[in-house]
């Protein structure tokens, strides 16, 4: 077992060794080969390994003393030790991997979607000179959020962790030539590393608590912590901030909507579908402390919630396609948080797989629109895309049906787990996420209807161009739509007569959180009916207005120019939050940097340090006017010192 | 007996070198006889790690009637050093090739003879020893800045020496008070150094004398400002051996006999270190967002990596000691290749000012590679050789105290951002006329590269070689604390 | 019979204290630089004679050996100082040491 374990990382790893060295002299077929293929591999393992986690309740237990597995606890883990990695004193950090049902389901949703989606960036990627290159870093990704998922110990998810914060930014700057790339890319980076900062700092603090980074061994002394113990609320708040800055939520999230300078097939992977629920994993990785913080899970589920409505008010106002569904990712991210506050893992990780079913269908139903409208955006130059592309309409549509959370289709059944907690929690926070989910479903029609709807809006020149995508798009398409619309499946609550199938089978992981946890508040049928009922009639009218105001009226599409009330600007202004932080961040240290490079470096220090040479120069220039010249006074001086020792000898 | 062929050998080079004429033969020479050096100090590896822990020591008397004697040997740290010192210095002259320097034997027999001093310095295990390689290490710096020096190499040149002499001079006379406080009869050897008995007054003045001599050598805040200039004053090679080997000599005195000798006071004084230390990293890091000289930035972003190191071994914890050590390595091996890529840039473009640069990895991919591979290294990206070390000292300086982590933590955030920033505007982008005739790497020029990179990944995939040899050793300078 | 010691050691003493001070002012006012020659010379008898007195005191001999070293001292130091003295005249016409004051700053 352990082999094939090892092997899902190594894969892509060694396919990206492959492209990277060889990315100017390998001919596009064999990446074309390499590339997917690779993920393909990992894949079938991933699935091998999950059929294994599934049918087999047994333990693993490979090799040595570094990870004891207390029987009954761990009937669905196996760890993998393999090497050695930092290991002084107490400190040991080998370099294991823990398969378990969380790493089993993240393992199949980053090998499958990634997989999908690799083949579909070989049509897209098609005409780019930088064709190798592009698979090269697309596989590094894959390996370094395998690295993450299958983790045994915090530092093991960390490479992961920074490894897909580094292919982020080698991705979204994959077109170098372009400084405003290169500028959002150094920005996610530096925004994931002030994440990573907290992270590493929640490391060491698990490190001084429990003497260990080992998953299991942390969970396992952290159990018996108290409640509400100061450590563990300072441990989980600071791993709450690397969170924040991989997930893209408030105050840490501008870095996403700029990523969107990457290729789309890079948006539909990593900012959609996989490095940015890294957060989500991580924390329901971690339940156990979490739980044990309430205060913390009250930060996570107000963070969350914010940001989930913060982020789907500014996607009503946006016009570039991608934007629209960047803000939609940081939205629903921001629900797989609430998710967590609350204490609905299993919602939130639900929510997560499908998200990623439904997010990269999107994603790359973008791209297939932009590949067809020759790299233009912006929806206000699209229109009535329906006939010419039918069959990126149909996988749209589905997305679009899926994320606005309309039943049968997956978005539904995760949203409405998550909505269900919240409401058993706190009352109002129900009406607050459900107004977002409301605005998820206005946007996104909206997204919907300017684009297929109406007339063609673009050039001439573009409405000649536009095409189908070639099948090597449109199948995966039409796979990721189908995944969309039965993702629900995975979990279908009791009331529908489902058997909560996602829930039992990570119900091991989150069984020590939930027998401390305070039990979710028992809701009667009746009530759970009701607010299904509200939440899809809003939706409904949403979907009415969306149509009222984009199809049957000729829609008013206002240039970026025009004047629009105080409002509406300050938010498809994105509420000046990346001025904001120009102007309170990026701007003072810059000022700060020249200040003490100018004054405090030059000026004073160097200036000091110079003074002492300058003083020994100086009083060599004073003290040198004695030297008069004139042997009479040198004699005088000598006396006059003979007999000062004399008087000193006979004085002292 | 390896250990002395270790100093000797390369003293005989440069020595032997002076009389050849050709430049093509000098260099190969020069190359040739770094390497052999080098096999000699993987083989003391080899054999400190399997046949004997016995420290390889060499004695001889030298002046014995003042307790000096020819006292050299190698534990785990200095074994490190060695490792890094024989590593670096055929990597910096085989980078040298691509310059034609006026007097070639000249420079590198200066080389060598560094590369001497600093093995001496590394292997001494008697005071007066130390000191006297520790000095000797300056005339080759000194000379090798101020020949082949950049505008203003007299001026620059001059203020490093006097800075770092002055320091040294403390370290003298601090050298010279303890020698009379050792047991009798009175000894140089370090062991008899360690048992000197002081008062807590003496240990304060000893302490900041030794303090002052290393912490200007490193450079800890605010005793730096000779370094920017001069390493981007001084020829690459010459900041190469400065930034990537000598500073650590100040280090590895800390580690060596500072703690042991003033246990008490660098307890009591440590935080007050630290303190130093981690301005340092926030200072100098601000610092190097704005440069625009790409060797100042990466001197300064030297000064925060460095500091990080000093923070750690004042920290006191094994953690933070073992990352001090690793990471005097990594930042060792790394420093080198951002020289080696700015020399390259300097030499086919004409410039390093980072404005005027751009989009060089259109024309330069493979030169873009290695700088990224480096460059992550550098700011500690996971699994290179830069997280292993930044990774235990920040862990190592959170036992100490969680607030002084954090804020030495911003590294990492700042590092990112200036280096970043210097790639985007050197590397990528659109070309423009410096830049758009430059060639990429050649193969030797990869030749240089590829064991720089190799380093880089092993260390950071499996530092446990490196973290094992020095542990005990380690340890052992943290047994004279408590 | 009278010997050295037949004088009190302290007339020995206020005589040389005396020519040596005569020795001092003698070096200190004058601005011929023979007669401050000859004005160390003063000085350096001075302490011969008291060295030679101390040693006739003491019984011991190592005084006057003293006293032979310093005389051949003195008279190598004579012969530097005259030729010194000698070709400053040559150069300066003049043996006033308030012209030497080339050597100065």
């Amino acid at each position: 077992m352990t082999e094939i374990i090892i092997l899902i990382p190594l894969l892509p790893l060694l396919g990206f060794l492959i492209l990277g060295i060889g990315f100017r002299t390998i001919p596009k077929k064999w990446t074309t080969l390499i590339g997917p293929g690779t993920i393909l591999l990992s894949f079938i393992l991933s699935l091998i390994t999950f059929i294994n986690t599934l049918s087999n309740h047994q333990i693993f237990i490979f090799s040595n003393q570094h990870i004891s597995t207390s029987a009954h606890q761990h009937i669905y883990t196996s760890s993998h030790y393999l090497f050695p990695w930092i290991h002084i004193g107490p400190l040991d950090i080998p370099f294991a991997f823990l398969v378990d049902p969380l790493s089993c389901l993240m393992l199949l949703i980053v090998t499958g979607v990634g997989f999908i989606i690799h083949v579909y960036s070989v049509g897209y990627m098609k005409d780019d000179p930088g064709f190798n290159r592009f698979f090269a870093y697309m596989n590094l990704f894959v390996f370094s959020m395998l690295l993450l998922v299958l983790g045994a110990n915090y530092p093991i998810m960390f490479i992961g962790w920074e490894g897909v914060g580094l292919c982020s930014y080698l991705l979204i700057g994959f077109w170098f030539k372009n400084q405003e790339f290169n500028n959002a890319a150094k920005k996610a980076f530096i925004m994931n590393r002030i994440g990573d900062l907290g992270f590493l700092l929640g490391m060491f603090l698990i490190f001084t608590t429990f003497n260990t980074l080992s998953f299991e061994q942390v969970f396992a002394q952290a159990k018996s912590m108290p409640m509400g113990d100061a450590t563990i609320l300072a441990i989980t708040l600071l791993l709450f901030v690397g969170a924040v800055g991989k997930s893209a939520q408030i105050p840490l999230y501008t870095w996403l909507p700029d990523a969107m300078a990457g290729p789309t097939p890079v948006s539909a992977l990593i900012h959609a579908a996989t490095m940015v629920t890294a957060g989500v994993y991580m924390i329901a990785r971690s339940n156990i402390l979490y739980v044990l913080a309430p205060t913390t899970m009250a930060v996570i589920g107000i963070t969350g919630l914010a940001t989930a409505l913060f982020a789907a008010s500014i996607a009503i106002f946006q016009n570039d396609i991608k934007k629209i569904l960047a803000y939609s990712t940081i939205s629903q991210l921001g629900y797989m948080f609430v998710g967590l506050g609350v204490g609905a893992f299993t919602g939130a990780m639900f929510h997560l797989t499908t998200h990623a079913f439904f997010k990269a269908l999107l994603f790359l139903g973008a791209g297939s629109v932009i590949h067809a409208m020759g790299g233009e955006q912006d929806i206000r130059n699209m229109g009535g895309l329906r006939n010419k592309l039918p069959k990126t309409w149909w996988t749209f549509l589905i997305g679009t049906i899926a994320i606005a959370g309309i039943p049968p289709l997956s978005g539904f059944f995760s949203k409405d787990e998550i909505l269900l907690h919240l409401f058993g929690h706190s009352g109002p926070m129900w009406v607050i996420a459900v107004t977002g989910s409301l605005m998820t479903a206005f946007y996104m029609f909206r997204l919907l209807y300017l684009t297929f709807f109406r007339n063609f809006r673009g050039t001439d020149e573009q409405l000649h161009h536009l095409h189908e995508s070639p099948p090597v798009m449109t199948t995966p398409l039409i796979v990721l739509a189908m995944l969309a619309a039965v993702g629900g499946l995975l979990n279908i609550p009791e009331i529908f007569g489902g058997g909560s199938w996602l829930s039992d089978f990570l119900a091991p992981v989150f069984a020590d959180a939930a027998a401390i946890a305070v039990p979710p508040v028992l809701m009667s049928p009746a009530t759970e009916w009701l607010l299904m009922g509200m939440t899809l009639a809003g939706v409904g009218v949403m979907v009415f207005l969306a149509w009222n105001r984009y199809v049957k009226q000729q829609p008013q599409l206002l240039p970026d120019s025009a004047r629009r009330p105080f409002p509406v600007k300050l938010i498809s202004k994105k509420y000046y939050i990346d001025e904001l932080y120009d102007l309170i961040i990026s701007k003072p240290v810059l000022r700060m940097s020249r200040f003490l490079h100018e004054v405090v470096e030059l000026r004073l220090i160097d200036r000091m340090v110079n003074g002492v040479g300058n003083m020994v120069v100086w009083t060599g220039n004073t003290v040198r006017f004695i030297q008069t010249g004139n042997v009479g006074f040198y004699m005088f001086i000598m006396i006059l010192g003979i007999i000062l020792i004399l008087f000193l000898n006979i004085l002292i | 007996m390896l250990t002395v062929i270790l100093i000797l050998l390369p003293l005989l080079l440069s020595l032997i070198i002076i009389a050849i004429r050709r430049e093509k033969a000098i260099r190969q020479f020069a190359l040739a006889g770094s390497l052999i050096e080098f096999g000699v100090a993987v083989a003391a590896f080899i054999q400190y790690k399997t046949s004997c822990h016995c420290n390889l020591l060499f004695t001889a008397d030298w002046l014995s009637t003042l307790g000096v004697s020819l006292k050299f040997g190698m534990d785990g740290i200095s074994l490190l050093m060695v490792m890094l010192t024989t590593f670096l210095v055929p990597v910096i002259i085989l980078a040298s090739f691509r310059h034609s320097y006026h007097r070639p034997a000249a420079f590198y027999s200066l080389i060598l003879l560094m590369e001497m001093a600093l093995t001496g310095v590394f292997v001494s295990f008697d005071g007066l020893v130390f000191y006297i390689f520790w000095e000797l290490a300056l005339i080759p710096a000194y000379f090798i800045c101020a020949v082949w020096g950049g505008n203003d190499r007299i001026r620059i040149t001059f203020k490093f020496f006097i800075y770092t002499f002055t320091g040294s001079l403390f370290m003298l006379v601090a050298l010279l008070y303890l020698y009379f406080k050792t047991p009798l009869p009175h000894s140089f050897d370090f062991q008899w150094l360690y048992a000197a008995t002081l008062t807590p007054v003496e240990q304060t003045w000893i302490f900041g004398a030794f303090f002052l001599a290393f912490a200007i050598k490193i450079p800890i805040f605010p005793l730096h400002t000779w370094q920017p200039d001069t390493y981007s004053g001084a020829p690459a090679a010459g900041s190469m051996l400065l930034a990537g080997i000598m500073l650590k000599m100040g280090i590895y005195g800390m580690i060596r006999w500072m703690i042991p000798v003033c246990h008490e006071a660098v307890q009591q004084y440590a935080s007050v270190a630290i303190i130093l230390a981690i301005t340092g990293i926030v200072y100098a890091s601000v610092i190097a967002i704005r440069q625009s000289d790409m060797k100042r930035l990466v001197a300064y972003s030297s000064i925060a990596h460095v500091g990080l190191i000093a923070a750690g071994v004042f920290a006191l914890t094994p953690n933070a000691m073992e990352g001090a050590v690793i990471q005097m390595v990594s930042h060792g091996i790394n420093i080198v290749g951002l020289f080696i890529v700015i020399d390259i840039i300097e030499q086919r473009t004409g410039t390093r000012t980072i404005g005027s640069l751009g989009g060089i990895a259109v024309k330069a991919p493979r030169l873009a590679i290695v700088f990224m591979i480096i460059l992550l290294g550098s700011i500690a990206l996971p699994l290179t050789n830069g997280f292993i070390g930044e990774f235990l000292l920040l862990l190592g300086l959170f036992e100490y105290s969680m607030v002084f982590a954090a804020i030495a933590g911003l590294t990492i955030i700042f590092s990112a951002v200036y280096m970043l920033w210097m790639y985007q505007r050197t590397m990528l982008g659109k070309t423009n006329e410096t830049t758009e005739k430059i060639s990429d790497l050649s193969w030797s020029e990869m030749a240089v590269f590829v064991p720089l990179v190799i380093m880089i990944i092993w260390i950071g995939l499996f530092p446990g070689l490196f973290l094992d040899v020095a542990l005990p050793d380690v340890m052992q300078v943290l047994n004279y604390i408590k | 019979m009278i010997t050295l010691t037949s004088i009190p050691i302290h007339y020995y003493l206020v005589f040389c204290s005396v020519l040596f001070s005569i020795g001092v002012v003698g070096v200190l006012i004058k601005r011929n630089a023979l007669v401050i020659l000859m004005s160390i010379e003063l000085m350096i008898n001075s302490i011969n004679l008291l060295l030679a007195a101390f040693s006739a005191y003491n019984n011991d001999p190592a005084g006057q050996i003293f006293v032979f070293f310093i005389m051949v001292v003195a008279a190598a130091e004579v012969a530097i100082g005259l030729a010194i003295v000698v070709l400053i005249y040559r150069t300066t016409h003049s043996i006033d040491i308030n012209v030497l004051n080339k050597l100065k700053w």
